[in-house]
């Protein structure tokens, strides 16, 4: 059976978030951590640079305010137009709750498309799940893994670094 | 300054306030409570509710069914009275469904931790209060086999809806709130459902849960994406939901008919709104509280909080109530004067009455600490604000209608049983949707409840337990606070 990586196991946020930036410095890559809900702090400890969510919700936002505008300009004045309570055909005032909506709504869902996408979700199936250690992050876990595909991966120098950053549990995953 | 100064070090900066959550529950013990109430058995006192609820949701399709044969003349409705008890249920559904986005949106934004214990539940209402919602003007255009015409679907007559109508701005604007709600409170569920997928003992529980997902697996570089992620929807929620009920507001605002032709509707509107989702939310709340025992997660903090909004609201709207009497007075337009004078004296004064009491005088009550913390009496309050927010609804609808400018055309408007029934079955379908919520999805945001845990802060460990803190803690600080 192919391996997939190491996981250890430590005590609280703090001590996981100290094994984080012990692990960093030893030079190890590939590594991530695992916890029941976000420790505030950790990305910058971690190196994470800042997700670009933000920025693709903003696109796409303004590319909704402008399909719902330029849609109601078209029916209004070209498709369909129609003069209702004397009003001029392209009357801008009248389309602004809809260009909002529009705008809304669009960036809402490129927030969750794009979380999805960056995190490669949905999935069925993840070699981390061959962890049973995994499953304590949904409770009261809280776990650091490196992949085995890291450059400074060893089995044994691994399992010995953990022991040292005060790892509780380790256990090597094994499976695809 | 004091002139202890042994106190001036120790005096925190900020009111001192109760831990969020009590009972010294630790995160296993929260995912336990919070996922035992759907593992073990079903209660026979679900199944009891969940039948008289279904069999509400029944008499609704049933008086929908004998509407879609008959036409909406099974209603009360008449000239000059073209809106009744649908329109009315419509924007009483939406009001409530605005609590939910609200506590989730912008409580978030404004970093108020004790939402995480009412919010999974106050989304879920919302969703379905929005279903019920949207049901009454879908049944209410009378042909609803052309209810597609409501949206901008190219078709065969090359026929294109009104945008400058805000009906259609009502179509989007509930649209878009029904839809940005439902992704926001998913989002929300995703690492909750994975608990129950790490926990399911049976295959076909995993399987379900497993899909259900998405396969998340807790770590740091997706909850990164996943916390931008719920920030952006909740900046896009907060002005939705302030939206959604101005919108709505226009249906009324932008006609000529007297008692409705008012700026004061969008904020007026907007505030009964989120004191009606409250009042709903803390009924509901103070009912699973009691029947799942989750007195150390929704502590009467909570409760107290909710009580304060439920006041301000409620008095914001009282303002407006008294404003209208004034502008009506102070416009000299002898048709508002005479719109005003009709709905305090008039034909309909009983129902302006009930929802005078039960909005604005009732719940002055919560000035007083001690009936902000009293369960028996905000639970009775929480039920007279959603009978007063129904009369305010219907107050605003009829009673303009009904006496509108030309006398020979007055008409009083009375509901016929259909209306009736129509009504009190969406609450059975309501309670259908929210029992089996209850039944099957974590009620309580089990991570976000752990993540406003002191014991979730890192920092948390450097006092007290000394062995805890770690040596070079100070690298992993941020912000440079002390």
């Amino acid at each position: 059976m192919k391996t997939h990586g190491m996981v250890a196991a430590f005590e609280n946020p703090a001590r996981l978030m100290e094994a984080a930036r012990r692990t960093r410095e030893a030079g190890y890559t590939r590594f991530d951590v695992y916890s029941p809900f976000p420790i505030h702090g950790m990305d910058a400890v971690m190196g994470e640079k800042r997700s670009p969510v933000g920025l693709i919700v903003g696109g796409m936002a303004l590319v909704g305010a402008a399909v719902g505008f330029s849609l109601q300009t078209w029916v209004t004045t070209s498709a369909y137009p129609l003069v209702i309570s004397g009003k001029p055909h392209f009357s801008w005032q009248a389309y602004i709750i809809i260009t909002f909506a529009l705008f809304v709504l669009f960036g809402a869902f490129s927030a969750v498309i794009s979380m999805l996408r960056l995190n490669r979700l949905p999935r069925l199936h993840h070699p981390m799940f061959h962890s049973t250690l995994l499953e304590r992050a949904s409770d009261d876990g809280f776990l650091l893994a490196v992949e085995v595909d890291d450059a400074r991966f060893d089995e044994t120098a691994t399992r010995d670094f953990f022991t040292s950053i005060g790892a509780t549990d380790i256990e090597l995953v094994r499976g695809e | 300054m004091s002139v202890n100064t042994t106190n001036v070090n120790t005096a925190p900066a900020v009111l001192e306030e109760a831990p969020l959550v009590q009972g010294g529950m630790s995160f296993g013990g929260i995912t336990a409570k919070i996922s035992g109430i759907v593992e073990t058995r079903t209660p026979g006192l679900w199944w009891l509710l969940f039948g008289v609820a279904l069999f509400g949701a029944m008499i609704l399709f049933g008086s929908i069914g004998w509407l879609i044969w008959e036409g909406t003349g099974i209603w009360g409705l008449n000239n000059p009275v073209g809106w009744g008890w649908a329109i009315v249920n419509f924007v009483f559904w939406v009001g409530i469904g605005h609590a939910g986005t609200l506590i989730s949106a912008i409580l978030f934004l404004l970093r108020q931790k004790w939402r995480t214990a009412i919010n999974r539940f106050a989304e879920a209402m919302t969703i379905v209060a929005v279903i019920c919602a949207g049901i009454f003007p879908g049944i209410h255009v009378g042909r609803i086999w052309i209810a597609y015409y409501m949206f901008p679907v190219p078709n065969q007559m090359e026929v294109w809806p009104n945008f400058r109508s805000p009906l259609l701005w009502d179509v989007f604007a509930v649209g878009t709130y029904f839809t940005v709600s439902f992704l926001f409170w998913y989002v929300g569920l995703i690492p909750d459902l994975a608990t129950f997928r790490d926990r399911a003992t049976t295959r076909i529980r995993k399987a379900i849960f497993g899909v259900l997902a998405l396969g998340w697996r807790w770590a740091n570089r997706q909850w990164k994406h996943y916390e931008l992620a719920y920030l952006m929807l909740a900046g896009l929620a907060t002005p939705l939901v302030l939206s959604v009920h101005s919108v709505v507001s226009t249906d009324f605002a932008t006609s000529l008919i007297p008692g409705w032709h008012t700026t004061i509707f969008p904020p007026y509107f907007v505030a009964g709104a989120i004191f009606s989702g409250f009042g709903m939310v803390l009924t509901l709340a103070i009912i699973a509280r009691r029947v799942f025992h989750l007195e150390n997660l929704i502590t009467i903090d909570h409760f107290e909080k909710m009580n304060k909004i439920i006041l301000v609201t409620g008095s914001m709207v009282g303002y407006a109530y008294i404003m209208e009497f004034f502008i009506a007075w102070y416009s000299g337009n002898i048709y508002e004067v005479f719109t005003f004078v009709n709905r305090g004296f008039g034909n309909y004064a009983w129902a302006y009455w009930i929802m005078f009491l039960c909005n604005v005088i009732t719940p002055q009550l919560f000035w007083f600490r001690k009936f902000r913390r009293s369960i028996p009496i905000m639970f009775t309050l929480s039920i007279f604000v959603n009978i007063g927010m129904w009369f305010e609804r219907f107050v605003i609808t009829v009673t303009s209608l009904s006496r509108d400018f030309l006398p020979s055309s007055w008409d009083y408007y009375a509901p016929t049983a259909w209306d009736v029934l129509t009504f009190v079955g969406s609450f059975g379908l309501f309670f259908t949707l929210f029992l089996l919520f209850l039944r099957f999805l974590p009620m309580i945001a089990i991570s976000e409840v752990k993540g406003v845990m002191p014991e979730a802060d890192p920092h948390h460990y450097e006092h007290g337990d000394a062995h805890d803190a770690v040596e070079g803690r100070r690298d992993v600080r941020h912000g440079g606070a002390a």
